[in-house]
Formats: structure tokens, sequence, C-alpha cells
């Protein structure tokens, strides 16, 4: 972290240490141009990373993040029940509860863990990273409460067993309108936290809290918020008409327009993940190697890829769908040729690239992979965002692609293979990042330090261990046919072969390891912020970093090397080969099944 | 590095490696893509999404009419039914079965009339593991050849309430 504090001019920033709420420091706008603002709320000066930390940012991202682990809680106690479900030597749950579980996870998880967290991570690229203040306490209160309150009457609706709809609420299923109702209250109290990023970004453009172009990973979040608005708006384009249609006011929408629309906020809402989740990778390469990108233009390029193309995935979940044709299809789930794919493989690239660069600059130039072997695997921030890295790509990314192609769907659509898919994604990929943050969050921004840190060190590992192997379980018993959002395969059993209950029991199995992994994190992260020790006044303790090897620094490297990452060839070109293997092995699989058109 | 705003001269041509693997993962782009027209014009697997709106009560009738002019016999108390080679042949979803069971004969080509008479459905041929989404008021068409014999299963995978896995049908090809 002397890295990080080295960089920043300190003297800059006014220091102001006092735990006190926002509100009550003494504001302070020397040099911020802030104070032509009557905006309540100081700063302070982080004592690890010596960077400016707004107090009203630090007091909603302290509670947005609070929320999202209780939601993650939520949905983490459904989550077990359901993998103990669908074991089916285990077959927990009676059927109304499996549904009704299953609603809630979907919710919970996919929404308000997630949603929660990204509002934190949005206040804290728009604050800290640009020396700027939070534009309004007031805004973030509104956000916050319609959030909550949507939140709140969505998994009480959901317990009274009044939407038993599962997440996407296909119409003509219909649930009681508190449970419309309430989404439509998060979806909004959202794009208003959107709209206080926005503001901030703005403020601190126009005061000049900062120089030059945004932070890299301000550049991501601002990506990340972009989409969200458009996905939102999708949700309310849905929502409304059917929250009007449950409360008998208007007749039925479509249900094919219901699908388009939906999965305009469904699916999209997972590309708002996604560019969150690059954008903490490249910040938690930075917070635990000191890593930089080696080119910004292609890491920036990368992100308005995203934006620009990611927003038609909508039709990966139309592509057996009657009444849309072919054409569209095709144009609509490759993303426009792909070039959101691209995207992520240039992430995918990048990130471990400029660690490789990072490392090698200390020193650790041995051989290709030395740099990689003397990473700092101890640090469980850096460890869950490499094994993120490596779950997104290899499980989550090849077969997204893969199902997504729209022949290929054919032999995927709506079975285990499907979540077997996601799972590796926003679990093993966005949640898994979100989780190596949050050792970093909460040491610097409520400033206590783990407690049990060797616990902590191994929690990423169990976590990923069990959502792979989970991933894994399904996508076998998907492949042979295996329904997504079935209580039980009893009454079709004989369809299937013997085997899938070993993979349903993999299932189950990954289900349990995945649970301990995420309560030794939410157990470790709600008892550091009751019991952990302050670090107020001094730097947090140190999760381990490379060591910078004796006489090795940046100009002891000759200058045309500075830019070779032959390690980080190696592992993209296994990763391509593993992606060509698993798509060519996916056509010949189609290849073998019934002719149709 | 990523926390801090960039060089003034950030905007920059990738080099190297960097530059290398963008074009690869892009060329890689391009062949995925080509593949899904590729496999239109020579494949033998594709879902064009050929569909008619159609009232759900409408197309339960012209079902019926289907089953009483083609049944063929009996199975588990659903009618046996067996359309002309290479006619159309029909198929009804509603909570919770698969109505009637059809005899298909290997190697003939069928327009295959897929609807739903309540919710959302889907359709799982098994154990091909063949998968079609079904909607009420759409009449979905699946021209489809079996090439395999035997007798196979449908199951919804389309959660369609609570007795949703008991939604289980049967198709039989000879």
């Amino acid at each position: 972290m002397r890295g990080l504090r080295d960089m920043n001019t300190t003297a800059e920033f006014e220091t102001n240490t006092s735990e006190g709420a926002p509100g009550k420091a003494e504001t302070q706008d020397k040099g911020r141009g802030w104070n032509l603002r009557s905006l309540v709320g100081g700063s302070r000066t982080c004592d690890t990373t010596g960077m400016p930390v707004c107090l009203d940012g630090q007091f909603f991202i302290r509670i947005n993040a609070v929320l999202a682990v209780v939601f993650l809680l939520i949905g983490g106690v459904a989550a077990i029940l359901l993998a103990l479900t669908r074991w089916e030597a285990v077959h927990l749950l009676p059927r109304e509860w499996f549904y009704r579980m299953l609603t809630l996870h979907g919710l919970n998880m996919l929404i308000f863990w997630i949603l929660f967290f990204e509002v934190a991570v949005l206040y804290f690229a728009c604050t800290t990273l640009l020396n700027a203040r939070l534009y309004s306490r007031k805004v973030a209160w509104v956000s916050l409460g319609m959030m909550l309150t949507g939140a709140v009457m969505v998994n009480t609706v959901i317990f009274q067993g009044k939407a038993d709809v599962l997440l996407t609420s296909y119409l003509p299923l219909l649930a009681h309108p508190a449970f419309y109702l309430g989404i439509i209250l998060v979806a909004v109290g959202t794009l208003v936290g959107v709209f206080n990023f926005f503001a901030t970004l703005y403020m601190a453009r126009k005061y000049k809290t900062y120089e030059g172009s945004v932070p890299l990973v301000t550049f991501g979040a601002t990506a990340a918020a972009i989409i969200a608005v458009v996905t939102l708006l999708h949700g309310a384009i849905v929502m409304i008409p059917t929250f009007l249609y449950s409360m008998g006011w208007i007749g039925q929408p479509d249900p094919m327009w219901y699908r388009m629309i939906w999965w305009g906020l469904g699916h999209q809402s997972q590309q708002v993940n996604v560019a969150a989740m690059v954008a903490v990778w490249y910040m938690v390469a930075t917070l635990t190697t000191g890593a930089k990108p080696l080119n910004e233009t292609v890491c920036r390029g990368a992100f308005v890829l995203y934006i620009l193309f990611i927003n038609i995935a909508s039709a990966h979940h139309l592509l057996v769908d009657p009444g849309v044709g072919a054409t569209w299809k095709i144009w609509n789930t490759s993303y426009a040729m792909y070039l959101a794919v691209l995207a992520s493989m240039i992430h995918g690239f990048t990130v471990p690239a400029s660690v490789e660069v990072a490392m090698r600059n200390k020193g650790h130039r041995k051989g290709l992979f030395g740099w990689l072997t003397a990473a700092p695997w101890r640090n469980p921030a850096f460890s869950a965002v490499v094994l993120s890295v490596v779950i997104f790509g290899f499980i989550g990314g090849i077969t997204g692609v893969t199902l997504g192609t729209q022949q290929i769907n054919i032999i995927a659509h709506n079975t285990l293979r499907i979540p077997g898919h996601f799972h590796a994604t926003v679990v093993g990929g966005t949640t898994l990042a979100f989780m190596g943050l949050t050792y970093y969050v909460v040491p610097l921004l409520f400033r206590k330090d783990y407690i049990l840190r060797s616990v902590a060190r191994v929690q990423p590992w169990i976590f990923a261990a069990g959502i792979t192997l989970m991933s894994f379980g399904k996508s076998f018993a998907g492949s042979m046919g295996v329904a997504r959002r079935t209580s039980t395969i009893g009454p079709a059993e004989e369809a299937y072969g013997a085997a899938v209950h070993v993979f349903l029991g993999m299932l189950g199995i990954g289900g349990v390891l995945a649970f301990i992994g995420l309560m030794l994190f939410v157990l470790l992260t709600v008892g550091t912020l009751l019991l952990g020790k302050s670090n107020v006044g001094r730097p947090m303790a140190c999760w381990g970093k490379p060591a910078d090897l004796e006489g090795a620094d940046m100009r002891s490297r000759p200058e045309h090397e500075e830019h070779k990452t032959p390690g980080t060839v190696i592992l993209v070109g296994v990763f391509l080969l593993a992606f060509a293997v698993y798509y060519f092995a996916n056509w010949a699989a189609l290849a073998d099944v019934w002719h149709v058109r | 590095m990523s926390l801090e705003p960039p060089k003034k001269d950030w905007f920059q041509a990738p080099k190297g490696a960097e530059r290398v693997w963008i074009g690869i993962a892009l060329a890689w782009c391009f062949v995925m893509f080509l593949m899904m027209p590729y496999w239109h014009l020579f494949g033998k697997q594709n879902s064009t999404g050929e569909a008619y709106k159609v009232e759900p009560r409408a197309f339960q009738e012209r079902v019926e009419a289907f089953v009483e002019a083609n049944q063929v016999g009996e199975l588990d108390g659903q009618p046996v039914v067996e359309p002309p080679p290479g006619g159309e042949a029909y198929l009804l979803a509603r909570m919770w079965s698969w109505y009637p069971v059809l005899k298909l004969r290997q190697g003939e080509t069928y327009r295959l009339h897929v609807s739903s008479l309540d919710l959302q459905h889907g359709m799982s041929l098994l154990p091909m593991n063949m998968n079609f989404q079904v909607l009420p008021g759409y009449d979905h068409v699946l021209t489809i050849t079996p090439t395999s014999t035997g007798t196979f299963t449908i199951v919804c995978n389309e959660f369609c309430g609570v007795g949703h896995s008991m939604m289980v049908g049967k198709l039989i090809v000879e």
C-alpha cells in the first residue's frame, strides 16, 4: 500500500480522521472548489492509501454494503435449501416451498445483493477516486429508502406465498401487485442512486476536483451506470403495465412482448454486473499488486464496447421462442458480431497482463510464471479476484457464448446448463469479486481490521471450489436434459440415464461447499463490524503484498521488455483453445439431434 | 494505475502481444458469428421461430379436430395420434399435461404446431435434449424430422405452477 500513498500527494487533501457521522465533520474545501455549493459533509484522508474519503460517500457506502450483505445472507439461506432439494437423493423441500425459495433466491441474489453493492461501488468511484464529494445526501437517502422499501415489500409478499412466480414472473403467471410495485421501487431507487453518481461526476468535472480524464475504475463504473440506466428503463417499461394488469386496471400484456422487454431488464442487469465486476478486477489488481493498465485506451475502449453492444442480449433468452425470426436472433444474440464478447476477451488479457508487468517490475522475472507464483496469494482480495477472472472466463464466459449461439441453444434452453452458466458468471465472477473487494472495503471504509484473518485467507477458495463444483454438476445434468426450475426429476426419471444422480449430487455437494464459503464471508464481515479492532489513525493491517526484490525497480528492466507479458500470452492461449474445443464440441452434439427448422 | 487519472497522453494504439490478442479475439468473434448463418444454410438443426397468432381456444379446437381425425390408439388415458407422413401435427401444452401422444415415422418431416392453453411452457424432448418455448397465443411451428426411433419423453421446462414437474408426456417414433 505504500506505493499507493507515494503516488498521491496527500498534502492536497485535508486531514480529518475523526470518526464522526457525516455532516458533523468540519467542512473544509480548500483547493477543492466545492465550497461553491452548500453541500453538507466533509472528508478525511485515508490512513492507508492517503486518498480522500468523502464522509457522505462513506456513510452511504457503509449502509448500502451492509444491506447488500443482509440480502446476500437471505439469498444464501434460500440457495442451500434449493441445492439440497435438487440433489435428488436429499430432496429437502416440498414443491410449493421449492418454488417460493427459488423466487426468493433469485430476487435477493440477482437483484438486491448486487444492486445494493453496486450503488456502493458507484458512490466510491465518483467520490474518493475523483477527490470529490457525493452530490447529495438527500438524493442518496431517497434512493436508499426506495430500494429498501421495495426489497422488503418483495420479500414479504414472497414469504406470504402470494408471489410464487420465480424471478422472471412470466405472464400469464401473476403475482400480488405488491411484488411488482416492490421491484419498481427498487429499480427507480437504483436509478435515483445512479443519478447521484452522474451528478457527482458532473460536479467533479465542473469544479475540477481532478485533472485530465477520470481513473479507469471510475470509467468502468460509469459504463456500468450507463448500462444500468438502459436496463432499469426496460424494467419500468415492462413492470409498470404488469403492475397495472395485476391491479386489474388494464388488459394482459402480450407474453412474447413481456419476455423480450423483461430480458432487456433481466439480462442487461447481468451486464451491469459484468462491467462493475471488471472495474473491481482493475481496482483490486491495483490495490493488491500495484498493477496499472498496459494501455488505457484499450481498457476504456473495451468498456465502450460493453455500452454499445451489450444492450441487445435480451435475445439470449428468446433463441427458441416463437415469433422472433432467425436473423433477429443471430444479430442480437451475438451482440452484433460478438463485439461485447471481444470486450471481455480484452479485459481477460489486460487484467492478468497488468499484474504480470507489475510483478516483473518488482523483480519477479523467473521463467514464464515466476510472477504468478510470487503473487500475494495469501491476500484474500487477490485470490478472490484471480478466481473470479478464471471462473468468469473459463466457465461462465465460454459456456455463455456457446449456449447463446442461436442453434446450440436448442440443446440448452431452460435446462440446468443455463444456471450452470450463470452461476459461474454472476456468482463465481461478480459475487466473488465483490467479496474480494469487501476485504478492503471493511478495513478502509468501516475502519476495522478483519478478525480471524487466516479464515478469511481460505474463504475465497472454499466459495470458488463450491461454485465451480455446483456449476459443473448443473452443466452436466443439463446436458442430459434435466430442466432448470423444476423441484424434482422424479416423474420423468426413466428419460435420463442413471449418471444424472451423480451430477445432481455434484450440484448438491458444490452447493453445500459454496454455502459454507458464503457463511464464512458473512460471519467474518459481520463479526469484524461488531468485534474488529479499529484501525483509525494507522494503515489497515496488510493482507500481504508482493515483495519488492532488492535492487529491482522499473528502470532495471530493459525498456523493450516493459510490455512483454509472456505468461499472460500462454494463459490466454490456453483460454482460446478451451473456448474453441467447447464451442465446436457443442456444434458436434447439435448435429446428432433430430432435424428441425 | 486504475485508481488515478491517467497520464495526459493515454490515448495510444495497443502494442505487441496486446495488439495481437485483440486481432485474434476479433477473428474468433467473426468465426463464431459466421457459424450461425452457415448452419442455417448447411446445418439441419435450426430454430426459425415460425409462428402465428392464435387464440388459445381456437388452437384447442384445431387440436381436438386433429385428434379426432387421426387417433390410432390410447396410452395411459391419452389418445395416441398418428398424423399423415409429411403432414401437420398438433401438440397442446396445458397445466399440467401434453396432449395428445404423437406417433411419428422416422425420416418423415412434419409441421408440428405447438401452443399453450394457459401459461408459458417449455417443450423439452428427451433424451435428445431438444428444447423449444411454448407460449399461449402463439402457434409455434416446428418443421421436424425424427431421425431415431423409440418412445420419447416430453417434459415441461418452463415453470408453470406447482404441478410443473409432473407435466410429462410421451412421443412415439416408429
